[in-house]
């Protein structure tokens, strides 16, 4: 694929569950993009050096920076955005645990932080208070002192745990 | 900021790769995980006319355990080396390495070989590559293959010996030698930022190759005596780096930190923190 410097190339992915098309010029961001193109304005844009973590994205499953990502290289791609976590306008349970520990305050970088929360808590089902912050390295917050953050995350980690143990559980009960 | 406009080519092929680097030359750059190069993108200190995206080219995508190396192609990205299970056993330094290259989250797209072709004074792998004593293979359309020791491929802040029209095809890392212990340290302002001073370390029996990374202008490694004579050695070693003062630390700090940690590190290398 050739795609000159001032001409828009189409590009189609998934974002969040849905095939949406769009178009964009070689050198736009995919965070500019998701953000002016497809409507996806819970990515925010902070640093545009891949810094801050602010417009931290899941691309195929997996936790990038949309800023140090070209609109083009998503081109037959999964993203995934923090607008893929609530259903029917229910907050999920990382969401509710930031806002029952105040996780966050102006709140601007925590789209990003939520999307790494999510690979993470897949790659590593029982992280401890050290794994965590070592993950939240990879962002900026200035306004919560990440405590509430870790509390949250670890919070998290244990109840999905408690939920598969007592589906577990459940199961076993079935089975008799 | 945003960047400057270029024309973008997805390589299909490692041959359209080579073709596209020598009708272009200077003219071009070659994206992997983009994680150094997007970023000097969108502050415009490089304005390429073409970007050659690899990130499609499985051929660029291999990992190999040949001939007592472990090679590591352009577009293999650090979680993969991270996910690999052999490696502790197969490039150890390199596995205690990886943890302390960015965070998780640039890992997820960083790629080896960009770390190299980057070559940043602070940065892990290169670091990683010169103490092992390790090469880099270039490969261009019309020249030949040409495999380059990694000490001479560094030659100062983000210069390397690669010619406008090559490509870093591979990298090459030693495998790990009986009788050899490997130990990686470094200290950062912060977790995951660039390292003020990062070692790298081959620990034998009748002698210590540490490598020292974030102190000169590239990756230095030298191997020095143990017991009462390696005081006076890693003293010598941390003036010839040339240290510099920056806003981050001033080379007095630089210079104690290569003695004081590369002396902890040689003699107590299990009390070392890991990441």
């Amino acid at each position: 694929m050739h795609a000159p410097a001032e001409r828009r190339s189409e590009i189609e992915l998934e974002l969040n569950g849905e095939t949406r098309h769009g178009s964009a010029e070689p050198r736009t961001q995919l965070c500019d993009f998701l953000r002016h193109d497809l409507g996806a304005t819970g990515v925010h844009v902070g640093c545009e050096h891949g810094v801050c973590g602010a417009c931290t994205v899941l691309v195929d499953g997996v936790a990038s920076r949309s800023c140090l990502m070209l609109a083009v290289q998503a081109d037959g791609r999964r993203v995934d955005t923090v607008e893929s976590l609530a259903r029917d306008d229910v907050m999920n349970d990382l969401q509710q645990a930031f806002s029952r520990h105040h996780a966050l305050q102006c709140g601007f970088c925590t789209s990003g932080i939520l999307m790494s929360c999510v690979e993470y808590l897949e790659r590593v089902p029982e992280p401890d208070e050290a794994g965590v912050r070592d993950m939240l390295s990879g962002h900026l917050c200035r306004c919560t002192g990440y405590t509430g953050i870790v509390r949250a995350v670890l919070e998290v980690a244990g109840q999905r745990r408690a939920g598969e143990s007592q589906q577990q559980a459940l199961e076993n009960r079935n089975d008799v | 900021m945003k960047a400057a406009s270029f024309d973008y080519v997805r390589a299909e092929s490692k041959r359209e790769v080579l073709q596209l680097l020598h009708e272009h030359g200077e003219d071009a750059r070659v994206l992997a995980g983009g994680q150094s190069l997007m970023a000097t993108l969108n502050m415009r200190l490089t304005q390429p006319k073409v970007v050659i995206d690899i990130n499609r080219v499985e051929e660029l995508n291999r990992i190999r355990n040949d001939s007592g190396h472990l090679a590591v192609g352009a577009a293999v990205r650090q979680v993969q080396l991270t996910d690999r299970a052999e490696l502790i056993r197969e490039v150890p330094l390199l596995a205690k390495a990886l943890p302390w290259i960015g965070h998780f989250q640039t890992r997820n797209r960083g790629t080896v070989c960009g770390s190299v072709a980057h070559a940043d004074p602070s940065a892990e792998i290169p670091l990683c590559l010169v103490t092992l004593g390790g090469s880099v293979v270039l490969e261009s359309l019309k020249g030949k293959r040409r495999e380059v020791p990694a000490a001479d491929f560094f030659q100062g802040l983000l210069t390397t010996d690669r010619q406008p029209k090559e490509l870093i095809s591979e990298v090459r890392f030693p495998l790990a030698e009986d009788g050899t212990d490997y130990h990686f340290q470094e200290i950062a302002m912060r977790h995951g930022d660039f390292a003020l001073v990062a070692l790298a370390l081959c620990l034998r029996a009748d002698g210590a190759h540490l490598g020292v990374g974030g102190v000169a202008d590239r990756p230095v490694a030298r191997t020095l005596p143990l017991g009462d004579e390696l005081p006076d050695a890693l003293n010598t070693l941390a003036w010839s780096l040339g240290a510099q003062d920056d806003v981050h630390a001033s080379a007095a700090y630089r210079r104690q930190l290569v003695r004081e940690l590369g002396q902890r590190l040689i003699e107590e290398p299990s009390h070392a923190r890991t990441r």
